[in-house]
């Protein structure tokens, strides 16, 4: 086995934080202002690492493993996606499956924690954070189904490879627009504008935040880190779906990835400058446009 | 590259969803523009041999169905002053769903139809979609407004549908349809001003009761 993947990994893990910081430095920019520095999240772990754990003597350790399982399903679901264009450090069929699920169980374990300090701030938050993925799953899998019927293929390692940039030529418009389903997916899961604000100060409007309100020190850190991961994961697939890199020897599919990877976080930087965040009932609409927008891919490829 | 009236036409059904899915009344007429100016440059993208006869029905098409009628609808809710549909019989999400199945219904009964063959697969399917979201528009919102567009986007369903026999339409068929529409729109903003008027409202729902209150 080639060496590349691991490499790809690796940066990806080094890069990750950096792109919320993009992201805010762009907003900040259009709204005029000077903004965090883009390295701002690098110093925040920083701290935090090197703090003390508080835990509530109301948790129980469902809320200590809270944070480890949510970075450690993360990593595992990035070892599932081709990162240098041809191979994954773990591929194998049907493991689109096991991404959707990976990233749900991550999820699912912070909800747990959210839960398990009886906080009925964090309660709330985690029954949104659980309708938000109720909404956003189905719309991730329909984006997969039309890879799948557009390469053929089962594994996201093929499905984002090289059959992808084959695909490119006959089913150009389904693929974009699962492309940009998977965009609007990526600003739901990691809870960026129209769906979440990661710039809220206050607890009834937070989705996200609100959920890791009791954590503290390096679990905290690995919360955030987990996320910033997640961010780099969807912003992958969004850049490997618009830009096939199936044909590309690995050091440069690796630096498409990385820039791909500023321009998402520009994008969605874009996008929380000129957007509102939706009312919470709106954001189901978001979401289900988003499936639309999959399922009429679907169509064009069922035809 | 997919040809180019296949984009466009996918252009066609994407402003569909826009208008299910959006409330403001402002961007329901931005979608309706944005629709009227792909269906006036799919004549043109369908029949690479360009005549007086396309070339004509694009043009008129741009004119009317992007500047024209939207310009009149947007001084209509200047008038008005309503800014959105608040409660439509059937909500947002639901109408983008609906729009979802109404999409797939109709891929599968263009296959089914026995038709001459059209220059594009996707014509027939596209056109059936169309007319079925002006349907639901029509039928489901509550805002006169919303319900000319959904008339709107029902005729612009047909206008699709009549692109595939182009050359078996004469072109002063064509230019009488534009017309009638224009007319059409042009009475229902009346009407619209005439309710707003009455009612201060242009909510249709009102119009069934009878008693003042």
């Amino acid at each position: 086995m080639t060496p590349t993947p691991f490499i790809a990994f690796g940066l990806l893990l080094a890069l990750a934080p950096a792109l919320p910081g993009i992201a805010t430095r762009t907003k900040s920019a259009l709204t005029g202002r000077r903004g965090a520095p883009v390295m701002q999240l690098y110093a925040d772990l920083a701290k935090l690492v090197r703090k003390q754990v508080v835990y509530s003597r109301t948790t129980t350790p469902v809320f200590q493993i809270g944070a480890v399982v949510a970075l450690s399903t993360v990593l595992v679901a990035g070892c599932l996606l081709p990162l240098d264009g041809h191979a994954a450090i773990l591929g194998f069929t049907g493991d689109l499956v096991a991404f959707a699920g990976l990233l749900g169980l991550g999820r699912f374990a912070l909800v747990l924690a959210g839960l398990d300090t009886g906080s009925s701030f964090e309660g709330m938050g985690a029954s949104r954070e659980v309708t938000i993925a109720a909404f956003a799953e189905p719309a991730l899998f329909l984006c997969f189904t039309v890879l799948f019927l557009a390469t053929g293929h089962l594994s996201l390692e093929s499905m984002l490879g090289g059959p992808l940039a084959k695909a490119w030529v006959s089913a150009s418009p389904s693929l974009a627009l699962s492309g940009a389903a998977l965009f609007m997916l990526t600003l739901a899961e990691t809870g960026r504008v129209p769906v979440d604000d990661p710039a809220t100060h206050l607890e009834l409007t937070m989705i996200h935040e609100v959920i890791v309100l009791d954590h503290s020190g390096p679990d905290l850190a690995l919360i955030h880190y987990g996320s910033a991961v997640k961010l780099a994961l969807f912003g992958s697939l969004v850049v490997s779906v618009f830009v096939p890199r199936g044909a590309l020897p690995a050091a440069p599919a690796i630096a498409v990835l990385l820039t791909g990877l500023v321009v998402v976080a520009v994008a969605i930087g874009v996008v929380e400058a000129t957007m509102a965040r939706l009312r919470m009932n709106r954001v189901s609409q978001f979401l289900v446009a988003a499936s639309a927008l999959a399922a009429f891919g679907v169509i064009l490829e069922l035809r | 590259m997919p040809p180019l009236h296949d984009l466009l036409l996918l252009g066609v059904i994407l402003t569909n969803f826009w208008v299910l899915g959006t409330t403001r009344l402002s961007a329901t007429i931005r979608a309706t523009a944005v629709q009227g100016l792909l269906l006036g440059m799919l004549p043109l993208a369908l029949h690479p041999a360009w005549s007086l006869h396309t070339i004509g029905l694009g043009l008129g098409t741009i004119l009317i169905k992007a500047m024209v009628i939207p310009m009149f609808l947007s001084r209509a809710i200047r008038e008005a002053s309503v800014r959105r549909e608040i409660e439509p019989l059937i909500g947002f999400t639901a109408s983008l769903c609906l729009g979802a199945v109404a999409v797939a219904l109709s891929f599968g009964i263009a296959q089914r139809l026995p038709l001459p063959e059209a220059n594009s697969g996707l014509v027939v399917p596209v056109a059936l979609a169309t007319v079925i979201v002006g349907l639901l528009v029509l039928t489901t919102r509550n805002k006169a407004l919303t319900q000319v567009v959904g008339y709107l986007i029902l005729e612009n369903g047909i206008y699709v549908f009549g692109l595939s026999q182009v050359e078996r339409v004469p072109f002063l068929v064509e230019l009488g349809v534009l017309l009638d529409i224009f007319v059409g729109v042009f009475i229902m903003g009346i009407v619209v001003f005439h309710i707003n008027r009455e009612f201060d409202s242009i909510d249709s729902t009102r119009l069934t009761a009878l008693r003042d209150e």
